[in-house]
């Protein structure tokens, strides 16, 4: 408890001590002005040198750091996008290996049909002979003047003769015409080849002509990237988000899938660890025994896609020659199957184990054995082997979305980084601007408490040099502040 | 890389080092003493149903023993049943139901006692868990919790139960109680603060055998 009392003056008179100690205590700030507002100045100065000096900091920092994000952004665009071009040379390779190299065939064989239809075509030319001229002998006759049997004969036997070779021609001529339709109706085989091989050909122009859209778009993109523009960027960043919640969310999917993976095996590995083992409190060595499992098969799913080429997150994976990425990847694939096969025998030891516990449980409570249905009963079992063995190879996926993960992450992360910064610098840069003005109010403020010296100081001043002196030594302060 | 290398196999280390620890420290220990002197035999019923609900609730690596209480029953020659259930659960619940049939062919045989020994018990108990090296130690009186020593028997000494869970299960009242409860809730006193002497971490009755079982064990 403090006693007020051993301040006073005079204790029996408050009023009068407390004025005595306020007039005192006016004095003494009045003499210590100036070296106050010199603190006042200076720890203001030095908050606000401060608080600027780390506020730049945090941009240079900030702008560094999106630099840095960017090239890594861009090397990685970069990279994807070359492998896509990649991938879109091959498919194209693959077109032109597997089916531009009929073509010399598919050529030849259309000559041939062509050469085939020419010739038909040239043997349609055929007309067959005309007439003899009987018009010519007709018209000689039939200017014969005198009449008589004799022309009259003539004529007849003409006329006969003429039926009988016009009968004969007209059924040369339609024989001809048959050959010829005959001819005309063995080409149009050859038209529907021809067709055909032109739809064929056409439909593989179709493709070609589609990836070289795809590689144009890659191209267009890759151009970008490698000349740093602003959308480019933008468009990769974007991206990495969408990337990232897409990720994010299979791999929320795929540790529901573990989690499930985890409560079957958990109790079985007690069997194989002993359930009375404990890591720490709360934490069975069964426990993260079973865990380990799983770590295990991800691990050996990761390197099986390694070994695949699909993911890339080890380049020593990537970089090795062909024949020890291939036993790599049989050895991933065995140990898999492996964990697989172990793990679905888990599964069907936790099976026995619950069917023995809730037996016990029954004998325990004196309860009769409930009447089992073998197929029913045998359901659950199967389902939970068939989920023992499949679930492993599942996890085995979630690398691809791992993948994608960390290389969305880091550029995700790296732009909350930088606006964090940003932000941080501009509450810096505020600050310091802050108790830049500061200072100024501070000093009011003191001068407030030392008011009336002060207008007495004014008014002797006043009095020995005039008002103007006053004026300019009101003026010189404002001027050091505004300096 | 190397460095990288280090941390984990510090890790796996020290993973390995917990788990070469003392594991029997997170184990239960339970030590059942039955009450088998004079009208009490008749509750025999109620004990091997708690004692159902011991081996339905203990896990493997975990020890229980059932003895009886009798006149003199600081000896081992009064413990009905005890085990120490194997690591694995398979064997585990055999060994539940081999208990279980050791229980129920004592259950059929009882006979009863002129005189109840319980401080012979709890000190009998107590060699027992300690032997057992449990982490949690726990020591359940089926009775009602009235000492009647015969002629010659010792027990007004200080005893140990130096981290002990002791639980009085069905605690009925006796006929005097009911003209004068004090009586009862009395004996009750003198019990907790002997055994709370005794250096017992806790002291619980429980009389609700159908609803209030999970006290018996505490929690990991």
């Amino acid at each position: 408890m403090v006693n007020w009392n051993s301040w006073l003056f005079w204790p029996d008179n408050a009023a009068l001590s407390v004025f005595a100690l306020g007039l005192l205590a006016t004095l003494f700030l009045y003499a210590a002005r100036a070296p106050m507002h010199g603190i006042i100045h200076s720890t203001c100065a030095l908050v606000s040198h401060a608080t600027r000096f780390v506020a730049r900091w945090l941009f240079v920092a900030a702008d560094n750091m999106r630099l840095r994000n960017q090239s890594v952004l861009l090397a990685h665009g970069q990279e994807s996008e070359a492998v896509l071009i990649e991938r879109e040379f091959e498919r194209v390779g693959d077109i032109v290996r597997k089916d531009m190299q009929e073509f010399p065939a598919l050529q030849r064989k259309m000559l041939e049909e062509a050469t085939r239809m020419e010739d038909d075509y040239r043997k349609c030319g055929i007309v067959p002979p005309p007439p003899p001229e009987w018009v010519t002998a007709l018209e000689s006759v039939a200017q014969i003047k005198s009449g008589g049997d004799i022309p009259r004969k003539l004529l007849e036997d003409m006329s006969k003769s003429i039926q009988k070779i016009h009968d004969k021609t007209i059924a040369e001529f339609r024989r001809s015409y048959e050959d010829r339709h005959k001819i005309l109706n063995a080409i149009q085989p050859s038209w529907r080849t021809v067709e055909k091989l032109m739809g064929e050909m056409d439909k593989k122009m179709v493709t070609l002509q589609t990836n070289a859209k795809q590689m144009d778009v890659h191209m267009g993109k890759f151009e970008g990237i490698r000349a740093k523009d602003n959308k480019t960027e933008h468009a990769l960043t974007m991206s990495s988000f969408v990337q990232l919640a897409i990720s994010s969310l299979v791999m929320v999917i795929a540790v529901g899938g573990a989690f499930i993976n985890y409560k079957l095996i958990a109790l079985p590995m007690s069997e194989m660890v002993g359930a009375s083992d404990y890591i720490m409190s709360n934490l069975k060595t069964s426990d993260v025994a079973a865990l380990v499992i799983i770590l295990m098969e991800a691990s050996m799913g990761l390197f099986l896609l390694e070994s695949l080429r699909i993911t890339q997150l080890f380049p020593r994976i990537a970089s090795m020659d062909d024949r020890m990425r291939r036993k790599l990847m049989i050895a991933s694939l065995v140990f898999l199957t492996i964990l697989a096969a172990i793990e679905s025998s888990l599964a069907l030891m936790r099976d026995m184990l619950i069917a023995d516990k809730t037996s016990l449980m029954r004998d325990l409570a004196s309860i009769a054995p409930a009447a089992s249905d073998g197929v029913l009963t045998s359901i659950p079992m199967i389902g939970q082997m068939v989920m023992g063995f499949v679930l492993p190879f599942a996890l085995a996926f979630v690398a691809i979305p791992f993948e994608n993960m960390v290389h969305s992450l880091r550029t995700v992360a790296g732009v909350f980084l930088v606006q964090s910064m940003r932000g941080l610098g501009v509450i810096f840069k505020f600050a310091g601007l802050l108790f830049k003005r500061l200072a100024t109010v501070l000093e009011m403020a003191y001068d407030v408490t030392i008011v009336v010296p002060l207008m007495v100081e004014r008014w002797v001043v006043a009095m020995r040099t005039g008002p103007s002196a006053v004026a300019e030594e009101v003026e010189l302060p404002k001027q050091r502040r505004a300096a | 890389m190397n460095k990288c290398l280090t941390i984990l196999i510090l890790s796996f280390g020290l993973v390995s080092l917990g788990a070469c620890g003392d594991n029997r420290m997170y184990n239960h220990g339970v030590y059942m003493l039955v009450d088998t002197s004079g009208t009490y035999a008749r509750e025999m019923g109620k004990a091997v149903k708690i004692i159902s609900y011991l081996l339905a609730t203990l896990n493997p690596g975990d020890s229980l023993a059932v003895a009886k209480v009798e006149t003199r029953s600081f000896t081992e020659k009064d413990i009905v049943a005890k085990v120490t259930f194997d690591k694995r659960p398979s064997q585990a619940t055999s060994q539940k139901r081999a208990f279980k049939d050791k229980v129920q062919s004592f259950a059929k045989d009882i006979k009863g006692s002129a005189y109840t020994d319980i401080t012979g018990g709890l000190i009998q108990g107590a060699e027992y868990l300690n032997e057992t090296k449990s982490g949690i130690k726990t020591i359940v009186i089926f009775s009602d919790m009235q000492e009647e020593l015969s002629k010659g028997t010792i027990r007004d000494f200080p005893i140990s139960l130096d981290g002990f869970r002791v639980v009085a299960l069905n605690v009925t009242k006796l006929g005097t109680d009911n003209a004068d409860p004090r009586l009862y809730l009395d004996r009750l006193a003198r019990w907790e603060a002997r055994v709370r002497k005794a250096g017992a971490t806790e002291w619980v009755v429980v009389n609700d055998l159908e609803n209030n079982l999970e006290s018996i064990l505490a929690t990991r």
